[in-house]
């Protein structure tokens, strides 16, 4: 579904992808998982639009989208729901609901978002509740599960989520868990983008961990679970120490 | 009354303010010249098709200027400074001045009334009123309601404010933010058009009547507090009101420092407004 070849991008002079290739196939969850300022946020904001790619091709469903504005990468199906939620806190929660489906009205789908706008309060029960409240007064992990549901509104293909764990409380994020779980099984495809490893690897299918802008390793969620210097680096926990106890 | 008639003119430009600055973050200096230009194009046009058609073409023509200006100035700048914006717009609104005065003069003119001539008056509960009055207030309030109905009830009104709220997310829900900005400059213009036909039979308009214009308006936008045309109403009948009364207790070449008094006793004051809360105010940009 998205093959990504050879990508680099950066802010200004600084370079911070660095010759990334990577693929997500339909179906699958997919995460990415790495420190602080590894340029995971940046590649998802390639990806999207909102950065400019250097060089290197991004195919989405085989066709280039690396040097889209965001606006029309969404219209091909590849949403992203962005790091520190971006809600549009002046505004209503439903209103925010139907901006995510303008590309919907703009397709000429506007029937059906009545529709999706019921699946989206199925999935999150709470923001029917909250319907009629401005989004800038909702709670961080409601806030979140807007912009989980404004994503969704447009029916994406893929969807992409920049740490949606960030900031929450452990229920809340076992809530948000069990939402990507749920989209993958009604065959929704997911990039996730984690600092929380442990919990990103327990529901992906593969993992990619970025380091300083590279892929330096690439594999099934189990077996980077039980990699060594995956779990040394990432999920706390240095084996080779353990063993000497 | 006639200090409802400044009120109403002040609060179109201080909504035409408004609109621009929640659609970009910019205050758009320029925003006198639109009722002047509203103005002259309508009394240049009404000498050759009835005045309804005039006003009509006034408020396209400006328009469109509206949309050029932001096609032609704005738009190709990337993440322009809030100093570099104000430059901008001040050197806008003296281009289309000098552009005034080159095509209709220096002298001043004026629409005929809509209804009436200018010794008609109307008995409202005890008081004489000008139809022309009851004109512009009603066309302001009109203006009012339309606008804040496009804004909260139209999918392309909530696109803008979700623009102004957060640029990049309405970008990733497929809003072409660029062409709001275009939009919000074209709304803009239009409206500060209409307020220029309406009380240009009281107030007249020459090429130099916008700044003054932009001044007050702005005034009144800050009055209100940015971005709230609701309180820019109620802001721009306080300001017009005032100045009327202030001939009362001070020579009348003190009228235009008023605002501008109160422009200042504001900024220090109280810069989210009075009727703006300080919620809202930490809610924006700065």
């Amino acid at each position: 579904m998205l093959r990504i070849k050879n990508l680099e991008s950066g802010y200004g002079r600084l370079k911070v992808l660095k010759k990334v290739t990577m693929h997500i196939r339909s179906g699958e969850i997919v995460t990415i998982i790495g420190a602080n300022g590894a340029g995971k946020t940046s590649l998802l904001k390639t990806i999207a639009g909102l950065l400019p790619a250097r060089s290197g091709e991004i195919l989405f469903d085989t066709k280039d989208i690396g040097n889209l504005p965001p606006e029309k990468v969404v219209f091909r199906g590849c949403s992203l729901v962005p790091e520190g939620r971006q809600v549009f806190a002046p505004m209503t929660v439903r209103e925010n609901i139907l901006l995510g489906a303008y590309t919907q009205y703009r397709n000429g789908k506007g029937g059906a978002v009545r529709d999706d706008i019921e699946r989206v309060y199925g999935i999150f029960p709470r923001l029917r509740e909250r319907e009629r409240q401005l989004a800038g007064t909702l709670s961080g992990g409601e806030q979140q599960m807007l912009a989980i549901a404004r994503a969704l509104m447009a029916r994406p293909k893929l969807i992409m989520m920049d740490e949606p764990s960030m900031g929450l409380a452990p229920l809340v994020i076992r809530d948000i868990f069990a939402v990507i779980t749920r989209l993958r099984k009604e065959g929704g495809t997911v990039l996730l983008v984690e600092q929380n490893a442990r919990a990103a690897l327990g529901i992906a299918d593969r993992g990619y961990v970025l380091e300083t802008g590279r892929i330096i390793m690439e594999g099934e969620a189990e077996e980077l679970l039980s990699n060594r210097e995956v779990q040394r680096a990432y999920l706390g926990r240095d084996l080779d120490a353990e063993g000497k106890m | 009354m006639a200090g409802v008639t400044y009120g109403t003119i002040y609060a179109i430009v201080a909504i035409g303010f408004n609109i621009i600055y929640n659609a970009t973050g910019i205050i758009n200096f320029a925003q006198g010249e639109f009722v002047m230009l509203g103005g002259m194009t309508a009394v240049t046009l009404s000498r050759f098709v009835p005045l309804p058609v005039a006003i009509l073409g006034a408020v396209v023509l400006t328009t469109i200027v509206g949309a050029v200006i932001e096609i032609v100035f704005i738009r190709w700048l990337h993440r322009p400074s809030v100093l570099r914006m104000v430059i901008i717009t001040i050197g806008i609104s003296i281009l289309i001045r000098e552009i005034a005065l080159h095509v209709w003069g220096e002298s001043v003119r004026s629409l005929p009334y809509f209804t009436g001539t200018s010794v008609t008056s109307i008995r409202l509960g005890g008081v004489y009123i000008s139809p022309q009055v009851l004109w512009a207030v009603g066309v302001g309030a009109v203006a009012v309601a339309l606008l804040s109905a496009f804004f909260n009830l139209t999918m392309l009104g909530r696109q803008m404010r979700a623009c102004s709220a957060n640029r990049d997310a309405a970008r990733l829900c497929g809003i072409n933010a660029g062409n709001m900005v275009t939009l919000s400059f074209m709304i803009s213009a239009a409206i500060g058009a209409i307020g220029g036909c309406v009380v240009c039979p009281i107030t007249y308009v020459h090429y130099d009547s916008g700044t003054p214009l932009a001044i007050k308006g702005f005034t009144v936008a800050i009055l209100g507090g940015l971005g709230n045309s609701t309180a820019a109403v109620g802001a721009g009948m306080i300001l017009g009101i005032l100045e009327s009364f202030s001939i009362w207790v001070l020579p009348a070449a003190y009228k235009e420092a008023i605002s501008i008094a109160i422009l200042l006793l504001i900024l220090f004051v109280r810069p989210s407004g009075i009727f703006g809360s300080a919620e809202a105010a930490r809610l924006k940009e700065f």
